[in-house]
């Protein structure tokens, strides 16, 4: 039986993006302790682009979003995460979609 | 630029291009805002084109639309572990001149219909995200506001076609915001290989194509589905799960789909190909439930932002862009009588979508979502005993075949007990009907 990575970082080194530097599209709101539907973006979020820190908060770097909005539908609720599209011509650009 | 329009559509999918395209071609002034470089460089689809909704849109789509491949063979899977069983559906007679169904790839695809809007006469301002709706004193819809630098724009009515996510509306409080059990999200990769071992491998003639539905074991007891498709020279394959389920069970998307990928059933069929793309994208799933108000004063939602996606079938591309065209016409219709587009005028593009396959589907099937959602044993259970009673039926081993059709029967009890098979048949059979 073979192993199963599932790695995401080597997936998304195959996309194009174009980083608004600067000017993240996703950001968490401060918290001490993550609900449980933020911590869960850690596992869900399909391009990982959330992690968890040492001291235990959830953050986030989009730079490798592929803009699904998984992470803002569950966390609608909870208010913790601010979401918006990338400006226009920004994020991630697909060549085959 | 002049500012104002007969009206403005939000988005440049399979929905917002059937519009203004449309729009344009009956002479309207249309303005279609894309916040991708281009159409369809934010856009993700499996991707099947359905040839009958375009078709009432561009007749002559196929003498340059970037088509991949017709397709000649419909394999239905479900899957274990270790294998599948499930039925194929092949025939000779899907070579026709003008074929039913194609595989398509999103980015070619929606950019070759984007450069049809434009030809049509509307304006199709790329790299611009809207961001909010524009009201008059009466609270009509009169224009969006955009991301650029005095970027409001106005029109007579508004046409959102901006996907899944639906943010304009949602944000305008025209609509509730997505559910995560009304959504499914899907992982999908690009998998390039060349076009005779595409093949020779799916026993294909040149221009034909397969497509592979499956679920079961792969979606590790999450209401979902996986699929691969053959385009000329690549393969897409994907897998999709109910967002609520991958919020509860916490499963790796990336991980399922190299899963999938790993099944003894999938793999020889990528083997030796070079993966050139990873996208995630939302496919609406809630059905008539999760559709939201469609039309009000001066605005109009369709395709996915509408949740237009006929889940059981896995068609929505052609929702959207019938109700794209079914959108502009009645603005068409609207303006050649000189009527205000108020949420009267404009409700007539909800007795369209009623009268059309659109609403018609969604309301045959409103039951399934429920169904299926409170019933994952379909998804888990059932995939799982179909393949053990082929295994034992077909296994040669000295058992008698009325011993082996006992075990068969007794799986299936000790799985499902009487009780559970028979309601299972009518749930079924009810969100079905």
């Amino acid at each position: 039986m073979q192993t199963i990575t599932g790695k995401v970082e080597e997936k998304l080194y195959q996309n194009r993006y174009l980083v608004d530097e600067g000017r993240p599209h996703i950001r968490v709101a401060p918290h001490v302790k993550p609900s449980e539907q933020l911590a869960a973006l850690v596992k869900i979020c399909p391009a990982g682009c959330y992690s968890r820190t040492e001291a235990g908060q959830v953050e986030v770097a989009p730079d490798g979003c592929l803009e699904c909005g998984t992470c803002r539908i569950v966390c609608a609720g909870t208010g913790e995460i601010e979401w918006n599209y990338p400006r226009g011509g920004y994020g991630i650009l697909f060549k085959f979609g | 630029m002049t500012d104002h329009f007969d009206a403005i559509v939000v988005g440049a999918g399979p929905s917002g291009n059937a519009a203004a395209y449309t729009l344009a071609k009956a002479g309207l002034s249309v303005l279609q805002i894309e916040r991708g470089e281009y159409s369809g460089s934010k856009n993700v689809q499996g991707a099947i084109l359905y040839a009958d909704a375009l078709e009432r849109i561009i007749p002559d789509f196929r003498e340059d639309a970037p088509l991949e491949r017709h397709i000649v063979e419909q394999r239905f899977w479900m899957l274990d572990e270790q294998g599948h069983m499930g039925g194929h559906y092949r025939s000779d007679s899907f070579n026709e001149e003008k074929p039913n169904r194609y595989t398509i790839i999103r980015a070619q695809f929606d950019r070759w219909f984007s450069a049809k809007v434009r030809a049509a006469g509307a304006l199709v301002v790329c790299e611009t995200t809207v961001t909010a709706l524009i009201r008059d004193n009466h609270g009509k819809v009169c224009g969006v506001r955009t991301d650029r630098e005095d970027g409001d724009v106005y029109a007579d009515v508004v046409i959102m076609a901006d996907g899944v996510n639906a943010l304009v509306a949602s944000r305008s409080g025209l609509k509730k915001e997505v559910r995560p059990e009304h959504v499914a999200l899907a992982v999908k990769e690009m998998h390039f290989l060349p076009e005779d071992v595409i093949q020779s491998r799916f026993n294909i003639g040149e221009e034909e194509g397969v497509v592979i539905e499956a679920m079961g074991s792969v979606s590790v007891g999450m209401v979902g589905t996986a699929f691969l498709y053959t385009n000329r020279e690549s393969i897409a394959i994907g897998i999709g799960c109910l967002v609520s389920d991958f919020a509860e069970a916490q499963v790796r998307p990336s991980f399922l789909l190299d899963r999938f990928k790993a099944h003894p059933s999938i793999k020889p069929l990528l083997a030796g190909s070079e993966v050139k793309e990873y996208a995630a994208h939302l496919i609406p799933e809630g059905g008539l439930k999760a559709v939201p108000q469609l039309y009000g004063d001066g605005w109009m939602i369709v395709g996915d932002a509408a949740q237009f996606v006929n889940a059981a079938h896995r068609e929505g591309s052609n929702l959207a862009m019938t109700s794209g065209r079914l959108a502009a016409e009645t603005v068409i219709e609207a303006k050649s009588r000189n009527l205000a587009m108020t949420a009267r005028t404009l409700s007539a593009y909800k007795a369209a979508l009623e009268d059309s396959f659109v609403l018609k589907d969604l309301h045959k099937y409103r039951r399934l979502p429920d169904v299926l959602h409170g019933n994952k044993h379909f998804f888990t259970e059932y995939p799982r005993l179909f393949s053990q009673a082929a295994q034992t039926m077909l296994r040669v081993d000295g058992v008698d075949k009325r011993t082996k059709e006992k075990q068969v029967r007794k799986a299936f009890r000790s799985s499902r007990r009487v009780t559970g098979l028979i309601g299972d048949v009518f749930n079924i059979a009810r969100a079905w009907r």
